[in-house]
């Protein structure tokens, strides 16, 4: 089973990433369950999603064992962490988290500046992450998940998207 | 059966009422059921149906009484707060015998608690929570897919019985996404609104009851001219103040749901021909259960689950028989201790029952319900 | 024009009001205001709360619904919305329209849904024995205001008219006749319409603040309640002392169940 928890600000799209990703692993025909948790803030407050990837049914829908961490800011870095274990893969936005911990493999990646210098806004870091993610889990396939962000976002936005996904998977070797 | 998609428990819920005929929603935002409200005012037009969003929590059950009294299939979704506050109005459908669904996507309370947080605490309040005496018909999913079919059978319900009938989800199930296969309209069994069987000139009368007890007032509007009231009434549907009347009205609103107790009590049991010790549960909690229950199994712990759908009618015989089965039963729940008083009571000290609350605002951790499933087999080997 | 008798459940009758009551004169009235409308017998519907005047339901011969106290006006919408062609007259007092409903009333009001409401306004809780409404004037005696209200009343119909109804009149049980006609008027108006009518409580609330007969309240009513064209013609200070009647205010506004028809066919369920 893949353990995933995406966490950062309300507003920066992570939910929605964690949604494609679930909806990545059910194109593969794979079971796949994605939850949330938030405080009153839509935005600005610390949020968290879990996706959780596996062949059988999934019973317990929270990660117990989180083998992938992304944190987008410092503050969901401190306040998420707390059940990190050695082998878990911390994957943060650079930028945005001065101080990574929890564990002693940390990606890290400029992920929001990214998405400003190569597509113009902030917009696109949630779906830079899901690139990186998807490189660094092996979750599904690039194809699934350009797929997957196709199908999700509007329509007008697809080829940006496509790059932003192409610009997260290359981010890292 | 639909292409597999990822889906929303309350997404999964409003879907299933609108299969089952419901036309009509009425409600109030309140996290976390305000997706159930989303859906219906987005699909709700798209098959000539209502959605309105009221003025507070009871508007938003009084309206879908008036409408259902019209003669389109109703339901209002809701969490904590908004709960407690359509209570007087859910016995009005109890007694005046009207069909209804009531979603209540549990929250921690009491009062504002921990809205975007999950709870299992409203068991009590969805069985007594109005004044007086009637039965209660309250179902909880444990999965999207189910939350889809329990929506199904709570229209179902409310429509043969002609009563209230509440679904307990909780925050876990309610915003969960998973993959789903859902049925299509073919495979959905649907009871319709029932109508008179006798005319005016035959006598009919709105509250007679037929041979299920359960009475077949005409919809408003239908040429009948029926009077419907809170108050207790006779046949005719006109209060009466006869202690007779009164007597048969209560008994009978009681046996028209306990005389097919078994038939609407719905579980499942997993892992349970040699068990020694059984989890109940039932909601989010009863996946974690099952998780918990498996890792003790691996771990040659003689523990099963029994998972319940049907929360009310409590399910006094499966109880009953299940204390004789075991040696001891465990009762996590995500508060204080609620439904282990009735599993308690049934159990008849046939077994031993312990109960597992939790009450931080925190989904069970499988770990948590593993360490209490061993602490209990440990306490009935002595 | 039917005999508006036919309109009740004369097996229900003799009705529960005490003698003198105003609230059988107006029942009456709207009896008589759907019989002047012909309206179909089958297709109109009566929704009530809780309280004296609220029991006027189950004596009037149509599909009927005898609500929770407040509650007349949630049930009511949703009869409307559920089936528009249905006429959907609601009867509600003082303390079950202006207290506990008062949160239904207005938005009820502002969604404009064509709803006729009749509130029988006693100035008193009747049926309880008389504790103080929203509607008991200043310095009345009540059980629960022994020494007479100090807080202030609601105007109904101004109430009405802030929250957006599109017809408001008030009528009283002295002047009966031309009660028919505002009930009427409002039946008319596809839109939410609102017709006070004061009647008289000799028992809970004329005994008790020294009234008089029922008799002596009715001609009280017929002097403090004056057409609005002669109350429009007083001074500020004279005005205190009296009430206007008649079409107090209409205005012209979508009708929610209409507007709500549209939703449904840019949804494409008109096709369903």
């Amino acid at each position: 089973m893949k353990e995933i928890r995406l966490s950062g600000s309300g507003g920066q799209g992570l939910i929605t990433a964690g949604i494609i990703l679930a909806e990545a692993a059910i194109m593969e025909g794979k079971q796949a369950v994605q939850s949330q948790s938030y405080g009153p803030e839509a935005r600005g407050g610390s949020s968290k999603a879990e996706v959780l990837i596996d062949d059988h049914f999934i019973y317990h829908p929270k990660v117990v064992n989180p083998q992938i961490f992304l944190a987008m800011t410092q503050q969901a870095m401190d306040k998420y962490s707390h059940d990190l274990t050695p082998d878990s893969i911390v994957i943060v936005d650079e930028d945005l988290v001065q101080n990574p911990h929890g564990s002693e493999h940390i990606v890290k990646v400029p992920i929001t500046n990214l998405s400003v210098e190569h597509l113009g806004r902030d917009l696109f870091a949630n779906i830079i992450a899901l690139g990186l993610l998807v490189k660094v889990t092996g979750a599904v396939s690039f194809e699934t998940i350009q797929k997957a962000v196709a199908k999700r976002v509007p329509p007008a936005t697809v080829p940006k998207n496509m790059e932003a996904l192409r610009i997260g998977y290359e981010s890292i070797q | 059966m639909s292409e597999a998609r990822l889906m929303q428990g309350n997404e999964a819920c409003a879907e299933g009422a609108v299969a089952a005929g419901v036309r009509f929603f009425g409600g109030y935002p309140i996290t976390p059921s305000t997706e159930i409200a989303e859906y219906m005012a987005v699909n709700l037009p798209k098959v000539g149906g209502n959605f309105i969003q009221m003025e507070d929590e009871i508007a938003g059950i009084g309206v879908i009484l008036g409408a259902s009294l019209a003669g389109k299939k109703a339901l209002t979704a809701t969490s904590g707060p908004g709960f407690s506050l359509k209570q007087e109005l859910i016995g009005y459908a109890a007694i005046a015998e009207i069909p209804a669904v009531i979603v209540n996507v549990q929250r921690m309370g009491p009062s504002t608690g921990q809205p975007t947080s999950p709870a299992q605490a409203d068991i009590m309040q969805a069985r007594w929570g109005t004044h007086g005496d009637h039965p209660m018909i309250a179902l909880s999913p444990w999965t999207v897919r189910e939350s889809f079919d329990v929506a199904v059978k709570a229209v179902n319900y409310s429509e043969r019985f002609r009563t209230p009938v509440i679904i307990l989800l909780d925050e876990v199930v309610g915003h969960l996404r998973e993959r789903v296969e859902l049925p299509s309209a073919h495979e959905i069994e649907i009871y319709p609104r029932r109508m008179p069987n006798t005319t005016k000139a035959q006598g009919y009368k709105a509250y007679t009851p037929m041979e299920d007890l359960v009475p077949n007032p005409a919809n408003f509007g239908t040429g009948y001219r029926i009077h419907c009231t809170g108050l207790v009434h006779d046949e005719t549907g006109f209060p009466s103040g006869s202690p007779k009347v009164t007597e048969q009205t209560i008994h009978r609103l009681h046996e028209k749901i306990m005389r097919v107790q078994d038939e609407i009590t719905h579980y499942d049991e997993f892992f349970m021909d040699d068990a020694e010790i059984a989890v109940v549960a039932f909601g989010g909690t009863a996946r974690t259960a099952y998780a918990a229950v498996e890792a003790a199994r691996h771990a040659g712990q003689k523990v099963g689950m029994v998972r319940m759908m049907t929360i009310w009618p409590f399910a006094e015989n499966v109880m009953r028989n299940l204390a004789k089965r075991v040696k001891g039963i465990l009762v996590p729940e995500m508060n204080y201790g609620q439904y282990v008083y009735e599993v308690e009571r049934a159990a008849a000290a046939q077994a031993r029952v312990v109960s597992l609350p939790k009450y931080d605002a925190e989904v069970f951790t499988p770990d948590e319900i593993k360490q209490a499933i061993e602490k209990l087999a440990a306490e009935v080997a002595k | 024009m039917r005999d508006y008798e036919t309109f009740f459940r004369t097996n229900r009758l003799p009705h529960i009001w005490c003698p003198g009551c105003g609230h059988g004169i107006a029942m009456k009235a709207i009896a008589k205001a759907i019989a002047k409308l012909d309206l179909d017998q089958d297709k109109t519907v009566i929704v009530s709360g809780i309280g004296c005047s609220s029991r006027a339901s189950g004596y009037m011969d149509f599909d009927t619904l005898h609500t929770a106290h407040g509650r007349a006006l949630p049930f009511a919408t949703g009869i409307k919305l559920a089936n528009p062609e249905l006429n959907v007259i609601v009867i509600t007092g003082d303390g079950d329209c202006m207290a506990i409903g008062g949160n239904h009333f207005i938005h009820a009001a502002r969604r404009n849904i064509d709803l006729t409401v009749i509130l029988f306004n006693n100035n008193i809780y009747g049926m309880t024995g008389g504790q103080a409404s929203p509607l008991t004037p200043v310095e009345k005696k009540a059980t629960t205001a022994p020494y007479g209200t100090f807080d202030r009343p609601f105007n109904p119909c101004e109430v009405a008219k802030t929250a957006g109804a599109t017809y408001i009149a008030r009528g009283t049980a002295f002047h009966a006749a031309p009660l028919v006609d505002l009930i009427a008027q409002g039946i008319q108006n596809k839109g939410f319409s609102f017709i006070e009518t004061l009647v008289q409580c000799p028992t809970s609330y004329g005994r008790r603040n020294k009234m008089g007969s029922a008799a002596a309240m009715l001609k009280d009513m017929s002097e403090t309640v004056i057409p609005l064209a002669a109350y429009n013609r007083l001074s500020t200070e004279e005005r205190n002392e009296k009430l206007p009647s008649g079409v107090l205010h209409t205005d012209v506004f979508p009708e929610y169940a209409a507007e709500y028809a549209k939703i449904i066919k840019q949804a494409g369920g008109d096709k369903a």
